[in-house]
């Protein structure tokens, strides 16, 4: 085992921010607004570090897919205390489109050179909601994949997980070289200090092209339209159930 | 630059190396090198020029930049410290137990908020005062964890970084970054607030020789009972080199540890609650001679130069705190509907809001500037500059604070909401680190001194006969009567200042050049005893006042224009309107200056004041009384 983690994380719009549409709907403004990394994205990072300070594992790897703002998470990612970046350089056309097909080829296609033992990644991207570069990434490779994990463990070659799902707790066991998904029970992410943000300016970030990785990226989707959802319509005082009844029968709800 | 101040430059730079070894100098804007710190004056920067009515442009304009390596890197630094504001400081408890909590102090700590400008070799962060200034503008969302780190890195252990020798540091910086040893800086005491030169703590030598015993009871000791190393100001007998014994102050790094010390309860105080200040006292505390920072006897020159240093980051916490209040404040008059409006649509709450955020905009105009200066490499002294931002930024965020309750109305009175508290952290700007009125004597004296020096030279050459001299004062004196243009060149071929504000610059060059005047003539009139008349100071302080917020507003509108800044209408519309109001307040304290001024009731305060001194208590008979 290479003891190597490979943590993906995705620079988002921050959770705080009021998303707007953009007039012609091809999407939402990006331009100008606060953006950060993925709530899920911390927590991946934040288990990695910690496999690598229980000596669990040996280094942490942080890559990210975009253009160059990217850096600035992968930088938040060295600064919690990842040992190295990765920069994969996607930009203009190619990155409305990337998507998660396309990312996983990517942390694939990196998890292979970089031979790592685990990839960590959230869930999901708080702005896609798609919840599925962890599931193909682990197809991709033909690995075992841990999702939705709320607690990872090391047990012999392999490891454990416990999974949240719609009825309550699953606990796996996985062989490893694995892919993990984090959810949010899993740990509780540390604050980048002013210190290690600084001694992460040593720490070096390399730029690859996916087309380096041998990766290509047209996408099989295309947006239509990005909308607001429908504005909540006020609902009506009823004065008794005979009344309610009538006014579902009327809406053809009953 | 001037001979006179080259000179001075070249010299300070040389005598400041045999303070500091190596680490003398200033920050440089190559990221990679280390941030080093100034220390002794004096060549001042911008000031004293409009004393004698000229514009030292190439101090103010261009705005000062960093790189985009460094605006990153800041960017960087400021989210994890906003993100914990945010989330971990809960200020209405921490007002509420007068206690910062110890999970938000380790929090605070952990981030690595002591050591901010301490360099890194020593395990600070090493950023410059611009990124200072930065990261305290956020900070300033929680006034008592602000004045408790203020306390600590920006008085507590500044001596020891601008001042103290290389064994000092490597003893002491470390663990006070880390946080592990908190600082605090001693020197008022009961009798000696404003008149620091007058304190009575004393340090007698002790008979071996080795220590210094220091004797004496300090008073408002911001960190005093949880500090672990203390920055202490105490009288020192000094035998100088004719043989005479005076007595100086000696500055001296004193740890808990030596013993003797004792900390007083902590103050029930009205705003920063959150924050300890309480009496030290020393009880013949044993102090190695190795401890003493700088040499026995300099410790005034080393109080003023710390104090100095860290004044101008209160720009950026009270613009910082009104930017704040201008989103909650803005989001209430928004939605609040009285008479079937909303707040927002009545003029008297406009103009409230139109006054934050001019405030808001000269306060983050001055600051920045200052600091930007400050951060050139040479050894600027800044603190007239500093001491200007002081006295603007904490009597604005005073009136800001006070018009943002106003808007909430009763709601702004009520402890639910932050308003009250802020106001009450708000009002001890005014008065520490300096009060505003010695603040005002200081510029207006440090300028007039200037002023009064060159002029001197410039009477004594007339006086020689020096005719060159002579024709020029001659010709100055023809050119105003002829030709009432004045030109400093802010507009126009080489100009400094957009077009848009071009109105402004000229009024500016207006006010500068008869101030320059001003000064000339108040000089003349009243000579030495100038320092005597405090009214006529405030004035000469409050116009200078203007002149740099003038300055540091055209400065920076300027450029956001020029590079296309996102909503630079909106700061020149503001530019412009600050500006506008400014010159008609100069205009008028000028002619209140003006020798037999039907403007200037001076007199009348004066004697109105003596009477009521006089008895101590309101003089005049009651309304109701009657005499038949």
């Amino acid at each position: 085992m290479s003891g190597r983690v490979l943590v993906g994380v995705k620079r988002v719009i921050d959770y705080a921010v009021k998303i707007r549409v953009k007039p012609d709907k091809t999407g939402v403004v990006t331009d100008g607004v606060k953006h950060s990394m993925n709530p899920f994205c911390e927590i991946a990072v934040e288990e990695a570090v910690r496999l690598r300070e229980k000596k669990l594992m040996k280094e942490v790897i942080a890559v990210s897919c975009g253009p160059q703002q990217c850096q600035e998470t992968i930088r938040t990612a060295l600064a919690m205390g990842a040992d190295r970046g990765i920069h994969v350089e996607v930009s203009g056309k190619d990155y409305e489109n990337l998507g998660p097909l396309q990312v996983s080829k990517i942390m694939a296609a990196l998890a292979k050179k970089e031979e790592a033992s685990l990839v960590i990644v959230g869930k999901q991207a708080i702005d896609g909601d798609c919840n599925q570069t962890g599931q193909m990434t682990a197809a991709l490779l033909d690995w075992p994949q841990g999702t939705f994990a709320s607690e990872v463990s090391v047990d012999g070659d392999g490891l454990k997980v416990e999974r949240e799902i719609d009825g309550g707790l699953e606990s796996v066991r996985i062989k490893m070289p694995a892919v993990v998904t984090a959810d949010l029970r899993l740990n509780e992410p540390r604050y980048a200090t002013l210190p290690n943000i600084m001694k992460a300016k040593k720490k070096k970030i390399a730029s690859v092209k996916p087309a380096d990785l041998g990766v290509e990226l047209t996408s099989r989707l295309e947006i239509l339209a990005v909308e607001d959802p429908p504005q909540r319509q006020s609902g009506v005082k009823v004065e008794s159930v005979q009344d309610l009844v009538t006014k579902l029968r009327d809406s053809g709800t009953l | 630059m001037s001979l006179n101040g080259l000179f001075r430059v070249s010299r300070a730079v040389k005598s400041g190396g045999k303070l500091l070894n190596k680490t003398c100098g200033v920050g440089s804007t190559d990221s990679q090198s280390p941030r080093f710190f100034r220390t002794h004056p004096r060549s001042l920067v911008y000031a004293k020029d409009l004393f004698l009515g000229n514009i030292a442009k190439k101090e103010v304009f261009p705005y000062p930049e960093i790189s985009n390596e460094e605006l990153d890197e800041l960017n960087q630094l400021v989210a994890p410290v906003e993100k914990f504001f945010s989330e971990d400081v809960d200020s209405k408890k921490i007002d509420e137990e007068a206690k910062i909590p110890p999970e938000t102090m380790s929090g605070l700590k952990e981030l690595g908020l002591f050591g901010m400008q301490v360099p890194e070799e020593y395990g600070g962060l090493g950023l410059s005062n611009t990124m200072y200034a930065r990261l305290v503008e956020i900070i300033s969302l929680d006034a008592a964890i602000t004045v408790t780190l203020a306390a600590h890195q920006a008085i507590g252990l500044k001596g020891i970084l601008i001042a103290g020798n290389e064994e000092q540091k490597a003893r002491y910086l470390p663990k006070l970054s880390s946080g592990e040893h908190v600082a605090a800086f001693c020197l008022t005491e009961p009798a000696s607030g404003s008149d620091a030169a007058s304190i009575q703590a004393r340090g007698t030598p002790s008979k071996d020789g080795k220590h210094f015993l220091l004797n004496g009871s300090k008073i408002w000791i911001s960190n005093g009972g949880i500090a672990d190393v203390f920055t202490v100001f105490a009288r020192t007998e000094v035998v100088d080199k004719d043989g005479n014994t005076k007595d100086n102050i000696s500055a001296f790094i004193v740890e808990r540890a030596f013993g003797g010390i004792t900390s007083g309860k902590p103050e029930d105080k009205m705003g920063i609650r959150g924050s300890n200040t309480c009496e030290v006292h020393f009880e013949n505390t044993p102090v190695p001679i190795e401890n003493v920072i700088g040499e026995v006897g300099g410790g005034f020159k080393v109080a003023m130069n710390i104090l100095n240093s860290g004044r101008f980051s209160m720009g950026s916490v009270s613009a910082g705190m009104i930017k704040k209040l201008i989103e909650l404040t803005a989001e209430y008059a928004g939605t609040r509907k009285q008479f079937n409006k909303s707040l927002a649509e009545f003029g008297m709450i406009q103009e409230k809001f139109a006054l934050m955020a001019q405030k808001a905009y000269v306060m983050e105009s001055m600051a920045y500037l200052t600091a930007g200066m400050m951060d050139r490499p040479g050894v600027p002294d800044c603190s007239v500059e500093a001491a200007m931002v002081k006295i603007f930024s904490s009597e604005g965020a005073w009136v800001c604070v006070s018009e943002a309750l106003q808007v909430l109305g009763g709601l702004g009175y009520i402890k639910d909401y932050p308003y009250e508290r802020y106001l009450r952290d708000c009002r001890i700007l005014p008065i520490f680190e300096g009060t505003n009125e010695i603040l005002r004597v200081y510029v207006a004296l440090t300028g007039m001194q200037y002023a009064g020096k060159i002029l001197t030279g410039k009477i004594m050459d007339m006086k020689k006969g020096n005719l060159g001299v002579v024709l020029e004062m001659l010709g100055k004196r023809l050119r105003d009567t002829v030709n009432k243009k004045v030109d400093f060149g802010l507009m126009g071929k080489d100009g400094v200042v957009h077009p848009s504000l071009m109105e402004n610059s000229k009024k500016l060059e207006e006010n500068v050049y008869s101030f320059g005047t001003t000064v000339e003539s108040l000089l003349y009139r009243f000579g030495k005893t100038i320092v005597d008349e405090q009214l006529v100071l405030k004035r000469v302080a409050d116009i200078v006042i203007n002149l740099y917020t003038m300055t540091a507003v055209l400065s920076r509108a300027s450029r956001s224009i020029s590079i296309g800044l996102r909503n630079h209408d909106h700061e020149v519309l503001i530019a412009n309107t600050f500006c506008a109001e400014a010159y008609f307040q100069n205009n008028y304290l000028m002619a209140q200056l003006e020798k037999n001024s039907p403007e200037n009731n001076d007199d009348s305060i004066k004697k109105i004041a003596m009477q009521v001194l006089e008895k101590r208590a309101y003089v005049c008979s009651h309304p109701l009384d009657r005499t038949f």
